[in-house]
């Protein structure tokens, strides 16, 4: 061996342990991994895994309860509808600090956006999942064009923003691999990235809705309406400030040593300041179920079984979180805004829950024991949201997300 | 665009119709072609990224396929043999069933179109004669404007000239958004398959029978004429006659006739229809109007957003400016003096 091959190899060795294993050996590596969070991980992808695997030899029979009558389940209640509003934080962060200016949020923007990013992409591992036959998924972007179906949008959409959202995620990395070339070339093309966004996240958001509309005569008509569209975009909004204070109040706690003093001394007035927003967003769009429910004259249905849970959800999920974050924000404590915002993060997913599960099929007989699902479809969830919450954790570890890379301080 | 009254069939208007029929359905089968081109073109030249297209597709009302075939179930006929659900079975080569079709058991409970059958028959109560029940064959209703196929995002479903709706396996990937968007749950999912699973339904046996002018298997199966094949406007006239006939015996609705925007297979009845467990609540117009105006607001989208969110940066930056000039212009004041 020469020595040229011999500096190379240790140049990549040093490389290896400075970017994958943070800058420890292999044994160090592993030692730090041995921990109760990292073994319970273990031990639920174990299971979960061949799991998913099996599911390419038995069918989807294997894995979910789905049937004729309820051809979705979890999969895509849990991981598309409630994933992909809760994903709008890259889009609502980008478009408050980029285009109209508010440049206290600085230090939570990569954090809106790596959430994006990896929400969508988890979004569509969760829709492979579910696919019959997943290696077909570019079908619509090359094959056949369904022009006149919502989720022919909605799949286009998805697609090209999980794009934008790499690139608008890609600084960091690019900082981390320290390439300052392609950094600065992917740093001016951030307000063009950021309008796309706004674009193609008004859209499928609203699309996810809108894909309901063609079942009117199966979703509960308290839950059908013809402003679907517009309730998904307008939830999607608050839902993404409530999501940026949740998973920023979660990576303090548990990832504080990879953030820096910027993001840990102004979190709690950045959190009061997007409570505000989120309480905002959660009354617009409590006007806007009302006017649902006027539009369509169902008061009578409130009086239902399925009216309590209704009232259940827009009081209890959506009134109460509001009124929870203007206490909140009003007192500038922070404590109780972060209450707020995980109940709203909780309400939104009752919502998407209640559109694609529960108020769905309604009138079918023994509705609401069908719609319990095997044990096996809440692993396989259960499993792709540790692999999420793992791959999240492996990104804050290594790039500069909760912190500035001292390198690029001034370069904002 | 429904155009047919609710009165008695007089011979003058039955020309009245097909003349008026033809003239628009055969313009809009070149419309959609041509839509169907300048999408595609669109969509492989990402001029617009997305579709756009999609709410131009639908832009105008479709009155259906004029001369198009459908078939009429009278359920006051049907005897509940089962020769119809044999029929379809040899007729598609499915897999034999556990239960033979002469095992009258299989009605003790309400069956549906599987994986492994388009078509069952079930049987209900009579409230009029508790002694005669009644019989319900269900399979495909092969709409005029398909929810399955608005549902489509790889267009694997189209809806053929002689009325059938047909799914294209090929091109499927198996989200199962059409199973959600049939009002009628038809279509079914070989949930057990690994790697080749497929939508199951009816195909009102087009590729074997229609296409070369023959009809349905279950249509020549069935031994009591509970089931006609023939053009749909025809059928529609023969079921009004049937009621008018005998207006006791039946109820006065012709199922399929606007549901979901009318259904090529229709439906009389002397119960009435949700006794029958037949679809409620499913809207009279075409379920594909009520994504239309969703659909078209995404050039609008495309467009306007653009230009108000950049005008937006743009008022931001100015400020800023202005901030800046202030700052720089107070900064010169103070050196001089």
């Amino acid at each position: 061996m020469s020595d040229d091959t011999i500096a190379k190899q240790e140049k990549f060795q040093s490389w290896f342990m400075d970017k994958l294993l943070m800058g420890m050996s292999w044994p160090e590596y592993f030692r730090s991994l041995m921990t109760p969070f990292n073994i319970i991980c273990a031990i639920i992808l174990s299971i979960g895994l061949p799991l998913i695997a099996l599911r390419f030899f038995y069918g989807l029979a294997f894995v979910t309860d789905a049937s004729n009558d309820y051809p979705w389940g979890l999969f895509l209640g849990w991981g598309l509808f409630s994933g992909v509003p809760l994903s709008a934080t890259g889009f609502v962060m980008a478009t408050a600090y980029y285009i109209f200016g508010f440049k206290r949020y600085h230090s939570l923007v990569r954090l809106g956006v790596l959430t994006g990013f990896l929400g969508y992409l988890f979004a569509v591992i969760y829709l492979l999942t579910d696919l019959g036959r997943p290696w077909r998924i570019y079908y619509p972007m090359g094959v056949s064009f369904g022009t006149a179906s919502v989720l022919f949008l909605v799949a286009w959409h998805v697609a090209t923003y999980l794009t934008v959202q790499l690139i608008e995620f890609s600084p960091a990395i690019l900082e981390w691999l320290k390439s300052h070339r392609v950094r600065r070339w992917a740093m001016t093309i951030t307000i063009g990235m950021t309008i796309a966004g706004i674009i193609l996240s008004t859209l499928h958001q609203s699309a996810l809705g809108a894909m309901y509309l063609l079942a009117p005569g199966k979703l509960h008509p308290l839950w059908y309406s013809s402003y679907l569209p517009v309730f998904f975009l307008s939830s999607s909004i608050y839902a993404a400030l409530a999501m940026v204070i949740v998973v920023s109040t979660l990576a303090a706690k548990f990832m504080r040593d990879k953030a820096d003093h910027t993001f840990l001394s102004t979190l709690d007035s950045l959190t009061v300041g997007l409570g505000k927003g989120a309480a905002v967003g959660i009354y617009v769009y409590f006007i806007l179920k009302l006017i649902g429910v006027t539009h369509d004259d169902h008061w009578d249905l409130l009086n239902t079984p399925y009216g309590r849970w209704f009232l259940v959800e827009i009081f209890g999920f959506v009134l109460l979180p509001g009124l929870i974050l203007s206490i909140g924000a009003k007192t500038m404590r922070a404590g109780i805004v972060r209450v707020g915002a995980f109940l709203a993060v909780f309400g939104i997913i009752v919502n998407r829950i209640n559109v694609s599960i529960i108020a769905l099929n309604w009138q079918l007989p023994n509705h609401l024991h069908h719609i319990i699902p095997v044990w096996k479809e809440a692993m396989v969830v259960f499993t792709i949201f540790t692999l999420h919450v793992l791959i999240f954790r492996w990104i804050l570890n290594r790039m500069p997300v909760l912190r500035e890379h001292p390198d690029y301080r001034e370069s904002h | 665009m429904n155009k047919k009254p609710n009165e008695p069939v007089i011979k003058d208007e039955t020309s009245d119709e097909k003349a008026g029929g033809d003239t628009p359905g055969q313009g809009k089968n070149r419309g959609m072609n041509r839509r169907a081109f300048l999408g595609t073109v669109a969509t492989i030249g990402g001029v617009t990224l997305v579709g756009t297209h999609g709410a131009a597709h639908a832009a105008e009302d479709f009155p259906g396929y004029p001369n198009s075939y459908g078939l009429l179930t009278d359920l006051t006929l049907c005897v509940g043999c089962r020769s119809c659900e044999a029929a379809c079975n040899k007729e598609n080569s499915l897999p034999k069933p556990n239960t033979p079709f002469d095992d009258v058991s299989v009605f003790n409970e309400k069956r549906r179109p599987d994986a492994h059958a388009y078509t069952v028959v079930n049987r209900y109560e009579n409230p009029k004669d508790k002694n005669v029940p009644v019989y319900r064959k269900i399979q495909c209703n092969h709409c005029k404007e398909p929810a399955c196929a608005s549902a489509c995002p790889i267009h694997a479903y189209n809806k053929t000239p002689e009325g059938a709706v047909r799914y294209n396996v090929d091109l499927c990937f198996g989200c199962r958004y059409c199973m959600t968007a049939c009002p009628f749950y038809v279509p079914a999912f070989d949930y057990a398959s690994a790697l080749e699973p497929k939508i199951v339904k009816c195909t009102m046996c087009y590729d074997t029978r229609v296409k070369n002018g023959k009809i349905t298997a279950c249509a020549e199966a069935c031994p009591a004429g509970a089931i006609t094949f023939g053009k749909r406007d025809e059928l529609i006239k023969i079921a009004r006659h049937r009621i008018e006939k005998n207006p006791d015996k039946y109820i006065d609705h012709i199922y399929g006739e606007h549901e979901a925007g009318g259904t090529n297979w229709i439906y009389i009845s002397g119960v009435p229809f949700e006794q029958l467990g037949f679809s409620q609540n499913v809207p009279n117009k075409p379920p594909i109007e009520l994504t239309k105006g969703f659909l078209s607001s995404v050039p609008l989208v495309f467009t306007i957003w653009p230009a108000l969110f950049g005008m937006c940066y743009a008022a931001v930056r100015h400020q800023d400016e202005i901030c800046d000039e202030k700052i720089a212009s107070q900064k010169k004041k103070e050196e001089g003096k």
